[in-house]
Protein backbone atom coordinates (compact mmCIF):
# COMPACT_ATOMS: atom_id res chain seq x y z
CA UNK A 1 0.00 0.00 0.00
CA UNK A 2 2.85 2.77 1.18
CA UNK A 3 4.49 1.86 -2.51
CA UNK A 4 1.40 3.38 -4.25
CA UNK A 5 0.54 5.95 -1.64
CA UNK A 6 1.49 8.50 -3.64
CA UNK A 7 -0.93 7.64 -6.35
CA UNK A 8 -4.81 9.26 -6.71
CA UNK A 9 -6.56 5.75 -6.73
CA UNK A 10 -9.11 6.00 -4.69
CA UNK A 11 -9.10 3.85 -1.62
CA UNK A 12 -11.87 0.78 -0.58
CA UNK A 13 -12.69 2.00 2.82
CA UNK A 14 -16.49 0.99 3.27
CA UNK A 15 -15.64 -3.05 4.23
CA UNK A 16 -15.81 -2.87 8.26
CA UNK A 17 -13.21 -4.78 10.14
CA UNK A 18 -14.37 -5.42 13.74
CA UNK A 19 -11.61 -7.87 14.38
CA UNK A 20 -8.69 -5.94 13.71
CA UNK A 21 -10.72 -3.45 15.31
CA UNK A 22 -11.28 -0.70 12.50
CA UNK A 23 -14.55 1.21 12.30
CA UNK A 24 -16.52 0.66 9.18
CA UNK A 25 -15.89 3.49 7.34
CA UNK A 26 -16.92 5.84 4.59
CA UNK A 27 -15.38 5.53 0.95
CA UNK A 28 -12.36 7.72 0.82
CA UNK A 29 -11.52 9.71 -2.89
CA UNK A 30 -9.03 9.04 -4.71
CA UNK A 31 -6.47 11.45 -3.99
CA UNK A 32 -2.59 12.20 -4.47
CA UNK A 33 -0.61 12.64 -1.37
CA UNK A 34 1.95 15.03 -3.41
CA UNK A 35 0.18 16.84 -5.82
CA UNK A 36 2.56 16.54 -8.93
CA UNK A 37 1.08 19.41 -10.44
CA UNK A 38 1.59 21.72 -8.19
CA UNK A 39 5.58 21.28 -8.22
CA UNK A 40 6.04 23.44 -11.63
CA UNK A 41 4.48 26.37 -9.34
CA UNK A 42 6.66 25.71 -6.40
CA UNK A 43 9.99 25.33 -8.40
CA UNK A 44 9.17 28.89 -10.21
CA UNK A 45 8.24 30.67 -6.88
CA UNK A 46 11.55 28.91 -5.37
CA UNK A 47 13.68 30.14 -8.65
CA UNK A 48 12.17 33.94 -8.60
CA UNK A 49 13.23 33.75 -4.87
CA UNK A 50 16.68 32.94 -5.51
CA UNK A 51 16.61 35.40 -8.33
CA UNK A 52 15.59 38.58 -6.42
CA UNK A 53 18.19 37.74 -3.56
CA UNK A 54 21.22 36.73 -6.16
CA UNK A 55 19.97 40.13 -7.85
CA UNK A 56 19.94 42.57 -5.16
CA UNK A 57 16.38 43.46 -6.28
CA UNK A 58 15.24 45.13 -3.22
CA UNK A 59 11.34 45.36 -4.36
CA UNK A 60 11.60 41.80 -5.27
CA UNK A 61 12.59 40.90 -1.66
CA UNK A 62 10.46 43.26 -0.29
CA UNK A 63 7.51 41.49 -2.61
CA UNK A 64 8.18 37.88 -1.25
CA UNK A 65 8.84 38.77 1.97
CA UNK A 66 5.23 40.77 2.41
CA UNK A 67 3.40 38.09 0.21
CA UNK A 68 4.76 35.26 1.46
CA UNK A 69 4.33 36.21 5.05
CA UNK A 70 1.21 37.83 4.68
CA UNK A 71 -0.35 34.72 3.01
CA UNK A 72 1.58 32.71 5.94
CA UNK A 73 -0.01 34.52 8.78
CA UNK A 74 -3.64 34.29 7.02
CA UNK A 75 -3.49 30.96 6.03
CA UNK A 76 -2.45 30.29 9.34
CA UNK A 77 -5.05 31.85 11.11
CA UNK A 78 -7.93 30.75 8.76
CA UNK A 79 -7.13 27.39 9.07
CA UNK A 80 -6.89 27.82 12.87
CA UNK A 81 -9.44 29.30 13.91
CA UNK A 82 -12.09 29.01 10.74
CA UNK A 83 -11.67 26.16 8.93
CA UNK A 84 -10.42 24.14 12.06
CA UNK A 85 -13.91 24.63 14.08
CA UNK A 86 -15.55 24.43 10.83
CA UNK A 87 -13.78 20.62 10.37
CA UNK A 88 -14.50 19.72 14.21
CA UNK A 89 -18.10 19.92 13.26
CA UNK A 90 -18.34 18.26 9.72
CA UNK A 91 -19.47 14.46 9.74
CA UNK A 92 -16.55 11.99 9.14
CA UNK A 93 -17.27 11.60 5.00
CA UNK A 94 -17.58 15.51 4.50
CA UNK A 95 -14.21 15.55 6.98
CA UNK A 96 -12.66 13.04 5.01
CA UNK A 97 -13.21 14.61 1.50
CA UNK A 98 -12.01 18.04 2.63
CA UNK A 99 -9.01 16.65 4.29
CA UNK A 100 -8.40 14.32 1.05
CA UNK A 101 -8.93 18.03 -0.95
CA UNK A 102 -7.15 20.16 1.34
CA UNK A 103 -4.33 18.65 3.30
CA UNK A 104 -2.53 17.70 -0.03
CA UNK A 105 -2.03 21.17 -1.14
CA UNK A 106 -0.89 22.35 2.59
CA UNK A 107 1.65 20.26 1.67
CA UNK A 108 3.59 21.94 -1.21
CA UNK A 109 2.21 25.57 -0.34
CA UNK A 110 2.53 26.30 3.30
CA UNK A 111 6.65 24.93 3.20
CA UNK A 112 7.06 27.41 0.10
CA UNK A 113 5.74 30.03 1.85
CA UNK A 114 7.90 29.70 5.01
CA UNK A 115 11.15 29.34 3.14
CA UNK A 116 9.86 32.80 0.86
CA UNK A 117 8.86 34.66 4.00
CA UNK A 118 12.27 33.64 6.20
CA UNK A 119 15.12 33.89 2.76
CA UNK A 120 13.30 36.95 1.92
CA UNK A 121 13.18 38.53 5.57
CA UNK A 122 16.77 37.76 6.22
CA UNK A 123 18.04 39.56 3.30
CA UNK A 124 15.28 42.59 3.61
CA UNK A 125 17.13 43.46 7.21
CA UNK A 126 20.25 43.03 5.58
CA UNK A 127 19.97 45.20 2.57
CA UNK A 128 18.26 47.51 5.56
CA UNK A 129 20.73 47.39 8.29
CA UNK A 130 18.23 45.76 10.69
CA UNK A 131 20.91 42.82 11.60
CA UNK A 132 22.96 44.69 13.19
CA UNK A 133 23.21 45.33 16.85
CA UNK A 134 23.40 49.21 16.76
CA UNK A 135 19.83 49.17 14.83
CA UNK A 136 17.37 50.94 17.79
CA UNK A 137 14.90 47.61 16.97
CA UNK A 138 17.34 44.80 16.95
CA UNK A 139 15.94 43.51 20.12
CA UNK A 140 12.33 43.35 18.56
CA UNK A 141 14.02 41.29 15.73
CA UNK A 142 15.60 38.78 17.78
CA UNK A 143 11.82 38.57 19.24
CA UNK A 144 11.21 37.54 15.88
CA UNK A 145 13.23 35.30 15.18
CA UNK A 146 12.34 33.42 18.60
CA UNK A 147 8.51 33.47 17.61
CA UNK A 148 9.35 32.01 14.36
CA UNK A 149 11.67 29.27 15.31
CA UNK A 150 8.98 27.96 18.02
CA UNK A 151 7.06 28.42 15.20
CA UNK A 152 9.12 26.13 13.35
CA UNK A 153 9.45 23.69 16.03
CA UNK A 154 5.15 23.36 16.19
CA UNK A 155 4.92 23.26 12.58
CA UNK A 156 7.83 20.95 11.50
CA UNK A 157 7.81 18.65 14.27
CA UNK A 158 3.59 18.33 15.14
CA UNK A 159 2.17 19.60 12.38
CA UNK A 160 3.24 18.44 9.01
CA UNK A 161 4.19 14.83 10.24
CA UNK A 162 0.35 14.94 11.47
CA UNK A 163 -0.60 15.94 7.84
CA UNK A 164 1.35 13.90 5.82
CA UNK A 165 0.09 11.37 8.35
CA UNK A 166 -3.51 11.41 8.36
CA UNK A 167 -3.05 11.14 4.07
CA UNK A 168 -0.92 7.79 4.46
CA UNK A 169 -4.04 6.58 7.26
CA UNK A 170 -6.85 7.99 4.85
CA UNK A 171 -4.52 5.74 1.74
CA UNK A 172 -4.55 2.31 3.78
CA UNK A 173 -7.22 0.31 2.39
CA UNK A 174 -9.29 0.15 5.88
CA UNK A 175 -8.05 3.63 7.58
CA UNK A 176 -8.65 3.77 10.82
CA UNK A 177 -11.03 6.44 12.12
CA UNK A 178 -9.76 6.63 15.41
CA UNK A 179 -5.58 7.47 14.22
CA UNK A 180 -7.18 10.16 11.87
CA UNK A 181 -9.55 11.73 14.41
CA UNK A 182 -6.65 11.94 16.69
CA UNK A 183 -4.21 12.81 13.99
CA UNK A 184 -6.55 15.77 12.47
CA UNK A 185 -7.25 17.35 16.33
CA UNK A 186 -3.23 17.58 16.55
CA UNK A 187 -3.03 19.28 13.37
CA UNK A 188 -5.95 22.12 13.86
CA UNK A 189 -4.77 22.40 17.66
CA UNK A 190 -1.30 23.24 16.41
CA UNK A 191 -2.52 25.32 12.77
CA UNK A 192 -4.33 27.18 16.14
CA UNK A 193 -1.53 27.52 18.13
CA UNK A 194 0.80 28.70 15.18
CA UNK A 195 -2.13 30.99 14.44
CA UNK A 196 -1.96 32.69 17.66
CA UNK A 197 2.01 32.90 17.22
CA UNK A 198 1.49 34.63 14.05
CA UNK A 199 -0.44 37.67 15.55
CA UNK A 200 2.39 38.06 17.53
CA UNK A 201 4.55 38.34 14.48
CA UNK A 202 1.95 40.55 13.37
CA UNK A 203 2.56 42.85 16.41
CA UNK A 204 6.60 42.76 16.32
CA UNK A 205 6.40 43.22 12.00
CA UNK A 206 4.64 45.51 11.79
CA UNK A 207 6.80 47.91 15.07
CA UNK A 208 9.26 47.01 13.22
CA UNK A 209 8.29 48.34 9.60
CA UNK A 210 7.27 51.70 11.29
CA UNK A 211 10.30 52.50 13.50
CA UNK B 1 -16.88 15.34 17.19
CA UNK B 2 -20.99 15.68 16.38
CA UNK B 3 -23.07 13.48 17.98
CA UNK B 4 -23.88 11.33 14.24
CA UNK B 5 -20.05 10.40 14.32
CA UNK B 6 -19.95 6.47 15.03
CA UNK B 7 -17.83 5.46 18.12
CA UNK B 8 -14.33 5.01 16.74
CA UNK B 9 -11.71 2.00 17.72
CA UNK B 10 -9.26 2.75 20.13
CA UNK B 11 -6.16 3.84 18.40
CA UNK B 12 -3.72 1.16 18.46
CA UNK B 13 -1.73 1.25 21.18
CA UNK B 14 1.65 -0.17 20.90
CA UNK B 15 4.66 1.36 22.89
CA UNK B 16 7.15 2.87 20.68
CA UNK B 17 10.86 4.39 21.77
CA UNK B 18 10.31 8.30 21.90
CA UNK B 19 12.05 8.63 18.30
CA UNK B 20 9.60 11.74 17.44
CA UNK B 21 10.36 13.45 20.91
CA UNK B 22 14.22 13.17 20.87
CA UNK B 23 13.87 14.28 16.85
CA UNK B 24 11.52 17.02 17.82
CA UNK B 25 13.66 18.19 20.62
CA UNK B 26 16.64 17.73 18.15
CA UNK B 27 14.74 20.17 16.12
CA UNK B 28 14.47 22.79 18.96
CA UNK B 29 17.79 23.02 19.55
CA UNK B 30 19.14 23.36 15.79
CA UNK B 31 16.40 26.35 15.75
CA UNK B 32 17.76 28.04 19.08
CA UNK B 33 21.10 27.61 17.56
CA UNK B 34 19.94 29.19 14.60
CA UNK B 35 18.41 32.04 16.60
CA UNK B 36 21.60 32.73 18.58
CA UNK B 37 23.63 32.72 15.26
CA UNK B 38 20.69 35.34 14.02
CA UNK B 39 20.94 37.46 16.62
CA UNK B 40 24.48 37.83 16.32
CA UNK B 41 25.08 38.14 12.46
CA UNK B 42 26.69 40.18 10.31
CA UNK B 43 29.33 40.07 13.36
CA UNK B 44 30.97 37.03 14.16
CA UNK B 45 29.14 35.28 17.39
CA UNK B 46 30.62 33.73 20.08
CA UNK B 47 30.41 30.02 18.47
CA UNK B 48 30.35 27.80 21.74
CA UNK B 49 26.60 27.91 22.85
CA UNK B 50 26.01 26.82 19.29
CA UNK B 51 28.33 24.65 18.90
CA UNK B 52 27.18 22.76 22.40
CA UNK B 53 22.99 23.14 20.74
CA UNK B 54 24.38 21.40 17.72
CA UNK B 55 26.37 18.62 19.49
CA UNK B 56 23.20 18.16 21.57
CA UNK B 57 20.98 18.32 18.90
CA UNK B 58 23.15 15.61 16.63
CA UNK B 59 23.23 13.03 20.41
CA UNK B 60 19.79 13.32 20.39
CA UNK B 61 19.04 12.34 16.56
CA UNK B 62 21.74 9.86 16.91
CA UNK B 63 19.89 7.90 19.70
CA UNK B 64 16.35 8.88 17.98
CA UNK B 65 17.85 6.90 14.71
CA UNK B 66 19.18 4.43 16.96
CA UNK B 67 16.06 3.65 18.91
CA UNK B 68 14.58 3.57 15.56
CA UNK B 69 16.44 1.06 13.68
CA UNK B 70 15.69 -1.44 16.67
CA UNK B 71 11.86 -1.18 15.97
CA UNK B 72 10.70 -4.30 15.13
CA UNK B 73 8.28 -5.07 13.39
CA UNK B 74 7.70 -1.55 11.82
CA UNK B 75 6.60 0.06 8.44
CA UNK B 76 9.68 0.83 7.00
CA UNK B 77 8.25 0.76 3.01
CA UNK B 78 6.05 3.24 4.24
CA UNK B 79 9.05 4.78 6.29
CA UNK B 80 11.65 4.58 3.95
CA UNK B 81 9.33 6.12 1.18
CA UNK B 82 7.69 9.16 3.16
CA UNK B 83 11.97 9.60 4.04
CA UNK B 84 13.38 9.99 0.74
CA UNK B 85 10.81 12.21 -0.42
CA UNK B 86 10.68 14.53 2.97
CA UNK B 87 14.78 14.90 2.67
CA UNK B 88 14.78 15.65 -1.18
CA UNK B 89 12.27 18.55 -0.65
CA UNK B 90 13.99 19.39 3.08
CA UNK B 91 17.33 19.15 1.22
CA UNK B 92 16.09 21.81 -1.19
CA UNK B 93 14.73 24.37 1.58
CA UNK B 94 18.29 24.01 3.50
CA UNK B 95 19.79 24.64 0.28
CA UNK B 96 18.02 27.67 -0.06
CA UNK B 97 19.46 28.20 3.05
CA UNK B 98 22.71 27.76 2.65
CA UNK B 99 22.58 29.94 -0.48
CA UNK B 100 21.53 32.74 1.22
CA UNK B 101 24.15 32.38 4.11
CA UNK B 102 26.86 32.08 1.08
CA UNK B 103 25.64 34.88 -1.11
CA UNK B 104 25.98 37.22 2.27
CA UNK B 105 29.34 35.75 2.67
CA UNK B 106 29.01 34.24 5.79
CA UNK B 107 32.56 32.18 5.93
CA UNK B 108 34.86 30.35 8.28
CA UNK B 109 33.74 28.48 11.52
CA UNK B 110 30.27 30.27 11.51
CA UNK B 111 29.12 28.54 7.89
CA UNK B 112 30.59 25.35 9.14
CA UNK B 113 28.36 25.34 12.20
CA UNK B 114 25.52 26.88 10.32
CA UNK B 115 25.60 24.12 7.74
CA UNK B 116 26.09 21.01 10.37
CA UNK B 117 23.16 22.77 12.08
CA UNK B 118 21.27 22.63 8.75
CA UNK B 119 22.23 19.07 7.95
CA UNK B 120 21.25 17.91 11.67
CA UNK B 121 17.70 19.93 10.87
CA UNK B 122 17.69 17.99 7.06
CA UNK B 123 17.77 14.68 9.13
CA UNK B 124 15.30 15.76 11.89
CA UNK B 125 12.22 16.87 10.16
CA UNK B 126 12.11 13.76 7.57
CA UNK B 127 12.74 11.21 10.62
CA UNK B 128 10.04 12.98 12.68
CA UNK B 129 7.32 12.87 9.32
CA UNK B 130 8.43 9.48 8.38
CA UNK B 131 7.97 7.97 12.18
CA UNK B 132 4.68 9.54 12.04
CA UNK B 133 3.10 8.11 8.92
CA UNK B 134 4.46 4.58 9.77
CA UNK B 135 4.00 3.95 13.51
CA UNK B 136 0.35 3.94 12.68
CA UNK B 137 0.40 1.24 10.15
CA UNK B 138 -0.33 -2.04 10.81
CA UNK B 139 2.65 -4.72 10.17
CA UNK B 140 0.41 -8.19 10.65
CA UNK B 141 2.62 -8.97 13.22
CA UNK B 142 5.41 -9.82 10.68
CA UNK B 143 8.79 -10.06 12.05
CA UNK B 144 10.72 -6.85 10.75
CA UNK B 145 7.65 -5.34 9.63
CA UNK B 146 7.99 -4.60 5.80
CA UNK B 147 11.35 -5.49 5.65
CA UNK B 148 14.34 -4.52 7.78
CA UNK B 149 16.01 -0.94 7.97
CA UNK B 150 19.17 -0.15 5.73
Amino acid sequence: MAVDALHDSPTAAGSGDSESGRATAPPVPGFRIVPLRGLPIVAVVLAGLVTVIATNTLWGIDFFHVVGGGMWTALDLFLGFVIGPIMGRLSIPARIEFTTRLMPKMILIMPTLVVCTLGAGWQLARHLGDLASTYPEHAWLVAAFIVVAVMAVIALGLLEPANIAVLFELKRPRPNGAVIARLMRRFILTAGVTGALQVATLLIMTRVATS
Amino acid sequence: MTATEPELPPVPARRLPPVAELTVASLALMLAGGVDLAAHLPRHPPLGPVVGLLVGGAVLTAVALTLLSRISPFAWRTFFLVARWSLLAYAVITGVGVFVFLYDHTGGSTLVVLILSLVVFAIDVPTVIAFTAARYEDTGGLPGGQGRPG
